[in-house]
C-alpha cells in the first residue's frame, strides 16, 4: 500500500474530470473563430426566463418530494425490520427501470384521452363540471399533459426515491435513547419530533434535497415528454445547442458553465443549514 | 388509528409509484396499438420486439459497456482508494474533492463536457468513448465504497503480516483485500447499475453503431410509439425484479451471520438527467 | 477476487464476440428522418448485398446538421436547403454517378434544382409539400383553408406546431404574406412574434410525435408533410389534409454522402438500391411520400397520380416555395429566434 497507487486515477481525473471542465470554460469564453469574447454570456441574458422556469419547477418538485418523501421515510423507519427491507425494495425497484420508460408511462395516464380523463368521463365528473361551470364550449377532458404541472409530476415520480432513501438512512440510525430521554422528560410526541427527530435527520434531508434538485434542474427529457416541448428548461437549452436545432456549442458551454455555478451556489447555501456531519451522509449514503 | 393512516399513506404512495408501471405492462399485451383502450390479449409485441435487431443490438452494447466500465472502474477505483488511504490529509482532500465532482454534477453537464473532450481528442464516438465516460462517473462510487472499509481496517494487521515475513503484495492479497472485499463488490455492482441505467451521458457520447438501449428507447419515444416499448418495459422490469430478489435473498443470508452496521441498500443513482 | 475478475472478463468477451460477430464485415451507416423508410427494404438490401445497414433516425434538418459535427455517417437524407448549406460548408462529398446507375431513373423535373444545380452531391429521395392535417369530426370545415387555423382560439390547446425553426417560421412567414426565404430580419421577427403569440393555442411543439397524436385525437390540427398525412389518414379516416391558400413549402429530400463518410462504396450501393423501381415503389407505398422516380410514378393508378395529397398538383408547386439556403447571419438569427420562441 503506497500512495503512488492513486496516481493512475489522478491522471485519469486530470484527463476526464478537470480537462473537460476547462474545455467548457474555454468554449464559453470564445466565439466560433476561437477569439475571446463575452458574447455568449451577454446573449444568455435573454434566456433568464428559462433559468427561472427551470429553478422554479425543480424547486417545486423538490418541495413536493420532501413533503411526500419525509413522511414515507419516517413511517418506513417505524415498521418492523422485516417489512422495512420489503418496503425499501419496493422503493428501489422502479428506480432500476429505465427512467425514459417510467416517464413515458405517464403519457398514457395524463393524455387528453388518457386513463385519468377516461375515468373522469366515466364517473361523470366532466359532465358535472360542464353543468356547474357552463364554459362557452363544453369541455371533454381536463388538460393535464403538456403543462408545467405534468413536468413537476414527472420529476417527482422519477426523483422521489432520492429523497426517501437518504432520509430513511439517517432516521434509522438515530439513537433511540435520545427519543426515549425526551419522552421521559415529558415532551409531547409533537415536540419530540420537532426538537429531536427532525433536527437529527437534517443531514438526510439536505442530501435528499440535493439529490432531487440537481437532476431535476437539468433534466431535458421530462420536459420534452410531458411538457410538450413548449417551454424549455435549461437542459433542453443545452441540448438544443449541442445536439438539437440551434447548433452553437460555445453558447451551450456558457449556459452549462452558468448552470454549474448556480447549482454549486445552491448547494453551498444548502450546506449552510447543515452542521457538517451530514457531508459524508450526502456522498456515501 | 394512527397505524391505519400510516399504512394507508404507504399504500397510496406505492400505488403512485407502481400504477404507471403496471399500466405500461398491461398494455404490452394489448391487441391494438392503442395505449389507452383495451382491445384483447396478444403476445405479438413480444415477437416484434425480438425481431427488432436494433433493440437486440443495443442490449449487447449496454451489456458490453456496463461490464467493461464496471471492471475498469472497480480496478481503477480500488487501487486509487488504497493509494488515497495512504496520503497525507491535504492531498487526500484534493483527491476526494475532485473525485466527488462527477457525483455532484448533473448528467447533462457531464455529457456535454465529455462530448467536447472527445471532439478535442479526435476520438470518434463509439464503444471506447462510452466506456471511458461511464468509467469516469462510476469510479467515485467505487472509491467511496472502498474507503470506509480501509478506515475500519486494523492498521496493525498489515504491519504484522509484513513482520511475519509476507511480501507487501502478499500482505495486500491475504490481509487487506479480503477485508475490503464487500466494499469492492458493492462498488462494482453500483458501477454496473449506473452504466446500465445511464441515458444522458450516453446520449452525448454514443456513436452511431454503438447506441445503448436507453438511447434507442429515447429515439423510439420520439416517433410513432409502438407497444414494443411496453413489452420491453415489462421484460426489463421482470429482469430487475428477479435480480433484486436474488441480491436481497443473498444479503439477508449474509447478514444473518454478520451484523453489519452499514445501511443495507445503496441508493443507486438510478435516474439520470 | 480472481474468480470474479475471470468471470467478468469471460462474460465481457462472450458478449462482445456475439455483438461484434457481424461488425467485421461490410456496413453502411444510414441516417434518415424518422418514419421515413420501409424497414423491410433494409433487410432486403442486406440480403442482396451482404452489407449490414446501421440505421438511425433524426428529427429535423437542423438536428442532423448538429449531429454531423461530431458523428460520421455514410448516407444522410437532408432536405433541399440543408443540402445547399452542407455543400457550402464542405460537409458533403461529390457523388460518382457512374456508381449509381439508377440515378438515370430519377425524373429530370426533380434534378438540377437550385439547391444542387450541378446535381453533383445528391440523389432525390422524395418530394412533397407541407400542409395542415385536421380532424373533420371536430373541426368546422368553414374554418379551414388557411394557416391561421393553427392560431384559431376555437381550438385552443388542440393544435400543434413544428418543432424546427425553418418549417415553423416558414409557414408563419407565408401566413403573414412574406417569402419563406426572406432575409429581412423585421419579417422574421414578426413571424417569431406571431408564433410566440400562438403558444397558448398550441398544445406542443412536435415532429414525428404528431404521427401518433393526430390519429389518437390528442390534438385536432397540426401542420405536417403530405406523405405523413397519407399515413395518418390510413390510421384514422376522420383526418383530412389541405394545402393552405397562402402557399406552402415544396421540398425535395435527397440522399447524400457526408464528407466524413467511411464506407463510400457501400453508400453508393445503398443509394443505387433505393433508386431501383422496385425499392422506390415499395418505399413510396409504405411511407406515403411522393416519389421522384419516373417509373414509380408511371406505374401508379390514375387515382393516386391525381390525388393532391399523394402527389401535390401543379398549382401547389406554382404557389409554393422551395427553401433556399440562407446567409450564415440569417441562419444564426433563426437559431436565436427559435430559442427565444421556446424560452
Amino acid at each position: 500500500m503506497k500512495k503512488y497507487m492513486a496516481y493512475p486515477y489522478g491522471v485519469w481525473m486530470l484527463i476526464f474530470i478537470i480537462a473537460p471542465i476547462l474545455l467548457v470554460v474555454y468554449y464559453a469564453f470564445t466565439d466560433k473563430s476561437g477569439a475571446l469574447t463575452l458574447g455568449n454570456f451577454t446573449s444568455m441574458l435573454s434566456y433568464t426566463s428559462i433559468f427561472g422556469r427551470s429553478f422554479l419547477l425543480a424547486f417545486a418538485a423538490t418541495v413536493v418530494c420532501l413533503l411526500l418523501g419525509y413522511p414515507l421515510a419516517y413511517i418506513m423507519s417505524k415498521q418492523p425490520p422485516r417489512w422495512q427491507n420489503f418496503y425499501m425494495m419496493l422503493i428501489m425497484l422502479p428506480m432500476w427501470m429505465n427512467f425514459l420508460l417510467r416517464t413515458y408511462a405517464w403519457m398514457s395516464i395524463l393524455e387528453n384521452n388518457g386513463f385519468i380523463n377516461q375515468f373522469l368521463q366515466n364517473i361523470g365528473v366532466i359532465r358535472l363540471l360542464n353543468t356547474l361551470l357552463r364554459p362557452e364550449a363544453p369541455i371533454e377532458y381536463l388538460p393535464l399533459i403538456n403543462t408545467g404541472g405534468a413536468v413537476v409530476l414527472g420529476m417527482v415520480y422519477n426523483f422521489l426515491p432520492f429523497m426517501v432513501l437518504p432520509i430513511y438512512n439517517v432516521l434509522i440510525k438515530i439513537d433511540k435513547k435520545l427519543i426515549e430521554a425526551a419522552q421521559d422528560l415529558g415532551a409531547p410526541s409533537g415536540a419530540v419530533f420537532r426538537k429531536v427527530i427532525f433536527p437529527l435527520s437534517m443531514p438526510g434531508v439536505i442530501a435528499g434535497i440535493t439529490m432531487v434538485f440537481v437532476p431535476a434542474v437539468s433534466t431535458f427529457v421530462i420536459s420534452k415528454t410531458l411538457g410538450g416541448g413548449k417551454e424549455m428548461l435549461i437542459g433542453d437549452l443545452i441540448d438544443l445547442q449541442f445536439m438539437g436545432n440551434a447548433y452553437n456549442p460555445q453558447l451551450g458551454s456558457a449556459i452549462a458553465l452558468v448552470m454549474m455555478a448556480l447549482v454549486f451556489l445552491c448547494m453551498l447555501i444548502m450546506n449552510r443549514f447543515d452542521d457538517g456531519s451530514g457531508e459524508e451522509g450526502g456522498l456515501l449514503l | 388509528m394512527k397505524r391505519f393512516f400510516q399504512q394507508f399513506y404507504l399504500l397510496l404512495l406505492f400505488l403512485f409509484l407502481y400504477a404507471p408501471i403496471f399500466t405500461l405492462m398491461l398494455f404490452s399485451f394489448n391487441a391494438d396499438k392503442s395505449r389507452v383502450i383495451w382491445h384483447g390479449f396478444t403476445l405479438d409485441w413480444y415477437a416484434e420486439l425480438f425481431r427488432d435487431s436494433t433493440i437486440i443490438h443495443s442490449l449487447y452494447v449496454t451489456l458490453i459497456v456496463a461490464f467493461a466500465s464496471a471492471l475498469l472502474s472497480t480496478l481503477l477505483g480500488t487501487v486509487a482508494a488504497l493509494g488515497i488511504h495512504c496520503m497525507r490529509r491535504r492531498t487526500k482532500g484534493v483527491y476526494l474533492t475532485v473525485n466527488s465532482i462527477p457525483m455532484s454534477t448533473s448528467d447533462t453537464i457531464m455529457g456535454v463536457t465529455f462530448m467536447l473532450l472527445f471532439a478535442m481528442l479526435m476520438l470518434e464516438k463509439g464503444y471506447l468513448t462510452l466506456i471511458l465516460a461511464h468509467t469516469t462517473f462510476s469510479v467515485p462510487y467505487v472509491v467511496l465504497n472502498v474507503m470506509p472499509k480501509l478506515r475500519q481496517l486494523d492498521k496493525n494487521a498489515y504491519e504484522a503480516a509484513l513482520d511475519l515475513g509476507a511480501t507487501p503484495s502478499q500482505a495486500l492479497q491475504k490481509v487487506i483485500l479480503p477485508e475490503i472485499m464487500p466494499g469492492i463488490v458493492t462498488g462494482a455492482i453500483m458501477a454496473f447499475t449506473l452504466s446500465v441505467d445511464d441515458f444522458v451521458v450516453s446520449y452525448f457520447t454514443a456513436g452511431t453503431t454503438s447506441q445503448p438501449l436507453s438511447v434507442v428507447i429515447y429515439s423510439m419515444t420520439r416517433r410513432r410509439i409502438s407497444p414494443k416499448i411496453n413489452a420491453l418495459s415489462t421484460l426489463l422490469f421482470l429482469a430487475v425484479l428477479i435480480l433484486l430478489v436474488i441480491i436481497n435473498f443473498r444479503q439477508s443470508r449474509d447478514e444473518s451471520h454478520k451484523n453489519a452496521q452499514k445501511p443495507k441498500y445503496q441508493p443507486l443513482k438510478g435516474v439520470e438527467n | 477476487m480472481k474468480k470474479i475478475l475471470a468471470l467478468a472478463l469471460s462474460a465481457l468477451l462472450m458478449t462482445s464476440l456475439t455483438a461484434c460477430g457481424g461488425s467485421s464485415d461490410e456496413v453502411v451507416n444510414v441516417y434518415n428522418w424518422g418514419e421515413y423508410i420501409d424497414t423491410d427494404l433494409l433487410q432486403q438490401f442486406e440480403k442482396e448485398t451482404g452489407i449490414r445497414v446501421v440505421y438511425n433516425t433524426f428529427e429535423t434538418n437542423e438536428g442532423l446538421y448538429s449531429r454531423l459535427q461530431s458523428e460520421s455517417y455514410d448516407v444522410v437524407i437532408p432536405s433541399d436547403y440543408m443540402i445547399a448549406r452542407m455543400i457550402d460548408e464542405g460537409m458533403l462529398q461529390k457523388l460518382n454517378l457512374d456508381n449509381i446507375p439508377n440515378y438515370s431513373l430519377i425524373d429530370s423535373k426533380y434534378t438540377h434544382l437550385e439547391y444542387d444545380p450541378e446535381q453533383a452531391y445528391s440523389v432525390p429521395y422524395t418530394w412533397g409539400a407541407v400542409g395542415i392535417i385536421y380532424n373533420t369530426k371536430k373541426v368546422d370545415e368553414a374554418d379551414t383553408g388557411s394557416w391561421d387555423l393553427l392560431w384559431n382560439p376555437k381550438y385552443a390547446g388542440q393544435t400543434a406546431m413544428f418543432d424546427n425553426s425553418r418549417d415553423a417560421l416558414g409557414l408563419t412567414l407565408k401566413l403573414l404574406g412574406y417569402s419563406q426565404n426572406t432575409t429581412d430580419k423585421d419579417e422574421l421577427r414578426a413571424a417569431a412574434d406571431k408564433i410566440i403569440a400562438g403558444k397558448d393555442n398550441f398544445q406542443g411543439f412536435w415532429m414525428d410525435q404528431i404521427l401518433e397524436k393526430l390519429p389518437n385525437e390528442e390534438i385536432l390540427i397540426a401542420p405536417y408533410y403530405n406523405g405523413d398525412a397519407v399515413t395518418m389518414m390510413e390510421d384514422n379516416p376522420d383526418l383530412s389534409f389541405y394545402i393552405p391558400k397562402e402557399g406552402t413549402n415544396v421540398f425535395v429530400d435527397a440522399m447524400c454522402i457526408p464528407a466524413n463518410a467511411k464506407n463510400i462504396e457501400n453508400a453508393e450501393k445503398f443509394i443505387n438500391f433505393m433508386c431501383t423501381t422496385e425499392a422506390a415503389a415499395a418505399n413510396a407505398e409504405y411511407i406515403g411520400y411522393s416519389s421522384p422516380q419516373r417509373e414509380v410514378y408511371e406505374q401508379l393508378d390514375e387515382e393516386i397520380k391525381n390525388d393532391p395529397i399523394h402527389y401535390p398538383g401543379e398549382d401547389t408547386i406554382a404557389n409554393g416555395e422551395v427553401f433556399r439556403n440562407l446567409p450564415e447571419e440569417i441562419n444564426e438569427y433563426y437559431s436565436a429566434l427559435w430559442t427565444e420562441i421556446l424560452r
